[in-house]
């Protein structure tokens, strides 16, 4: 049959009419589908996945726990990853994308601090309500914002204290070169200097350097009491293999912030790093009722053979419980309404203590622990009960400056 | 005194590291003139056969780091050599565009099998002690699988009937084909021993970097600029160029970091190839192999 102009408006005309009704079907189901959007935003692959992949599976788990309670408000929530693959160019992108096409409630994003303040302009410029849920160098004040990892001054301080007092007061510091790795590295020699002693070398390491042997001679002709590594990453691991290889474990002592944080006590060999010092927020071994129970849950729904659960990781869920817990009281995810809500100061206990929300500087008061490296487990040695975020409160006030968005560099 | 004999134990070993690295590349570079731009992925495959080998089949480490892993990445070498360069001789622009593709390819299969995860060994030797210093005994190792490499390379062409027949292809093939040498057996050949090569230094320096799916690309520039210093010969250039460059970075490093050693390493190849443009030697050593 000819095709006559008739003809085709006609059925051009149906077409589009059914078209259009499969489509508003479709429209009336999206209208049911009312799940709240959580997006998370780390490294699943790359030189920092061993940081990446325990934080999104706590994540993960968070999730679940929440929707198996009934999720929040009557909704049930939906966790969308993105993973960065240790690329920063995807962490501008995927913030972008989180905050203006899925439209998310909160971001949980970040591991090292670059990337941190790649995603925090971007989600304060289109509004989204922001958690960096690790451990970091401090002195992030903004109002979009919330810190529930240890900062310096919860951590460093106690822990450089500690081993200055058991091991001798000369160290010798191994940092990765960029923001976190030397704001880190200020704070050990400020507190070390303030112990009466002296940092009597430090070396930066870009995060992709493997070749540590000069370092390792120049390291013992300097003759440090004991050294401290903020090394961060994959690459960084093998400083504590061609440790061992000089034969140095045992002979001179290490602490570290920054070690366990990627499972390296998994990782590595026990014989490459027994001895080490850490001090963390978290860590798998704790022995309280509420962290047995937690270990029990994740380790029924990731296998009894998941590797450890890292501080990161716990911090994450730490994060997606504390603002979980703001929704409910603000009975609403807005973002100010949550921002205003978990700014009253809301405390909940948490497998790794009790957890509060300091309102001035939107960080955590934390417990802390200083834990030594056993075969490949962390053996608690020293618990410091409810730190509050002391380096970040000497620069940032919340209440009285809301309008604060930016990172201040703790004068020392 | 202790200090300096760290020193130059530690420029040995920079040495030793960067005649590993590109041993392989001189062999396939040097007498195929194939630009073989998969060498680092060569590397990257001996160093996940050396891990492998030892943590999952419960290999030896030194069997697996000296004999499976050479073996294994020889044997696919040749198989590459088969499939892929053999129809390339001669297009210089097209085996590098093959070689390119075939690393990315490489690099993505590791990834999908192995993950993006460092993995590595513990390094078997124990350290020693020089006066006051300790040092990785394991470099020690690395000096000396190097030198143990070069005589070998040394003894294979001018003492074996294969070096004689190789050294003849490389300067005419077609004069040795007249003469009875096969040539296609021997390029096949020579790249399957280019490629063991590469296997071999991938393994032995697995205990120190870890290995990634990635590692081939922080091996490969170095490695070529190494053999493009050295010039055409196989033995010499590498030895020489690697001594250049191993002591000038190795001496920066020490100085400030080894980001500045780095520097100054390409800095230092820039020099050579601008002063002496057909390698080390292109200029001196000239009869060597």
């Amino acid at each position: 049959m000819a095709i006559n102009r008739r003809t085709f408006l006609r059925s051009s005309a149906i077409s589009a009419a059914a078209l259009s009704a499969l489509s508003f079907k479709s429209l009336s189901a999206f209208a049911a589908d009312d799940a709240i959007k959580i997006a998370s935003l780390y490294d699943s692959s790359g030189g920092l996945d061993i940081y990446g992949k325990p934080i999104v599976d706590a994540l993960t788990f968070a999730t679940e726990e929440l929707n198996a309670q009934g999720g929040l408000l009557g909704r049930p929530l939906s966790l969308i990853k993105y993973d960065t693959q240790s690329n920063m160019q995807l962490y501008a992108q995927y913030a972008q994308q989180a905050a203006l096409k899925d439209r998310v409630a909160v971001v949980h994003a970040g591991i090292t601090s670059a990337s941190r303040e790649v995603v925090r302009p971007v989600l304060d410029r289109y509004k989204t309500l922001y958690f960096y849920d690790n451990q970091y160098e401090g002195g992030v004040c903004d109002r979009n914002f919330f810190g529930t990892g240890v900062t310096p001054g919860q951590t460093v301080e106690k822990l450089v204290s500690h081993v200055t007092h058991k091991w001798g007061k000369k160290v010798y510091i191994v940092a990765a070169d960029y923001n976190y790795g030397q704001i880190v590295t200020a704070w050990v020699k400020k507190y070390v200097e303030q112990a009466g002693g002296s940092s009597v070398g430090i070396e930066f390491f870009p995060l992709d350097v493997t070749n540590f042997g000069a370092t390792i001679s120049k390291i013992q002709e300097a003759k440090p009491d004991f050294v401290w590594s903020a090394l961060v990453g994959g690459a960084h691991m093998s400083f504590y293999r061609q440790w061992k290889a000089a034969g140095m474990t045992g002979k001179l002592p290490i602490a570290s912030t920054t070690f366990a944080g990627g499972n390296e006590h998994i990782v590595l060999s026990p014989e490459e790093c027994n001895g080490i010092l850490i001090c963390q927020n978290y860590v798998q071994e704790l022995q309280t009722p509420l962290n047995t129970a937690f270990v029990e849950r994740f380790h029924s729904r990731f296998g009894a053979d998941y590797p450890y659960i890292t501080e990161l990781a716990m911090g994450a869920y730490q994060g997606m419980m504390l603002w979980a817990e703001g929704v409910r009281q603000a009975g609403s995810i807005e973002r100010m309404a949550v921002v205003e809500a978990l700014e009253k100061g809301i405390s909940l206990d948490l497998p790794s203590g009790k957890v509060s929300i300091d309102p001035a500087t939107h960080h955590c008061i934390l417990d802390v622990h200083i834990a030594e490296v056993r075969d490949r487990r962390l053996e608690v040695v020293q618990s410091f009960a409810q730190q509050a975020p002391s380096d970040t409160a000497a620069v940032c006030d919340l209440v009285k400056n809301p309008r604060d968005a930016k990172q201040y560099s703790i004068a020392l | 005194m202790d200090w300096a004999a760290i020193f130059s134990l530690q420029i040995v070993g920079a040495i030793a590291t960067l005649v590993l690295l590109s041993i392989g590349l001189a062999v396939v570079f040097g007498m195929m003139k194939i630009i073989n731009l998969a060498h680092g992925e060569f590397m990257m495959l001996g160093g996940y056969v050396a891990v492998l080998a030892t943590h999952h089949l419960h290999v030896p480490i030194w069997i697996s780091i000296l004999v499976l892993a050479p073996l294994t990445v020889g044997l696919f070498g040749m198989l590459v050599e088969r499939l892929l360069i053999r129809h390339l001789y001669g297009r210089m622009i097209d085996t590098m565009l093959a070689t390119w593709g075939l690393s990315l390819a490489l690099t993505g299969t590791a990834t999908m099998l192995f993950g993006n995860t460092t993995v590595g060994i513990s390094s078997p030797l124990p350290g020693i002690t020089l006066g006051a210093y300790q040092t990785s005994g394991y470099g020690l190792f690395v000096i000396a699988v190097a030198v143990a490499v070069l005589l070998g390379m040394w003894a294979l062409l001018r003492f074996t009937q294969f070096g004689l027949c190789a050294r003849a292809t490389m300067q005419n093939a077609r004069m040795a084909a007249a003469l009875g040498a096969n040539p296609g057996r021997i390029y096949s050949l020579t790249f399957g021993l280019g490629a063991a090569l590469a296997g071999l230094g991938g393994a032995v320096l697995a205990p120190l970097t870890g290995v990634i799916p990635t590692l081939g690309a922080s091996y490969i520039a170095k490695a070529f600029i190494t053999v493009i210093g050295g010039g055409s010969a196989v033995i010499t250039g590498t030895l020489s160029a690697a001594g250049a460059f191993g002591v000038i970075s190795q001496v920066v490093t020490f100085f400030s970091t080894p980001v500045f050693g780095e520097v100054a390493l390409l800095l230092a190849a820039i020099v050579l190839i601008r002063v002496l443009p057909q390698g080390i030697t292109g200029r001196f050593f000239r009869r060597a192999f």
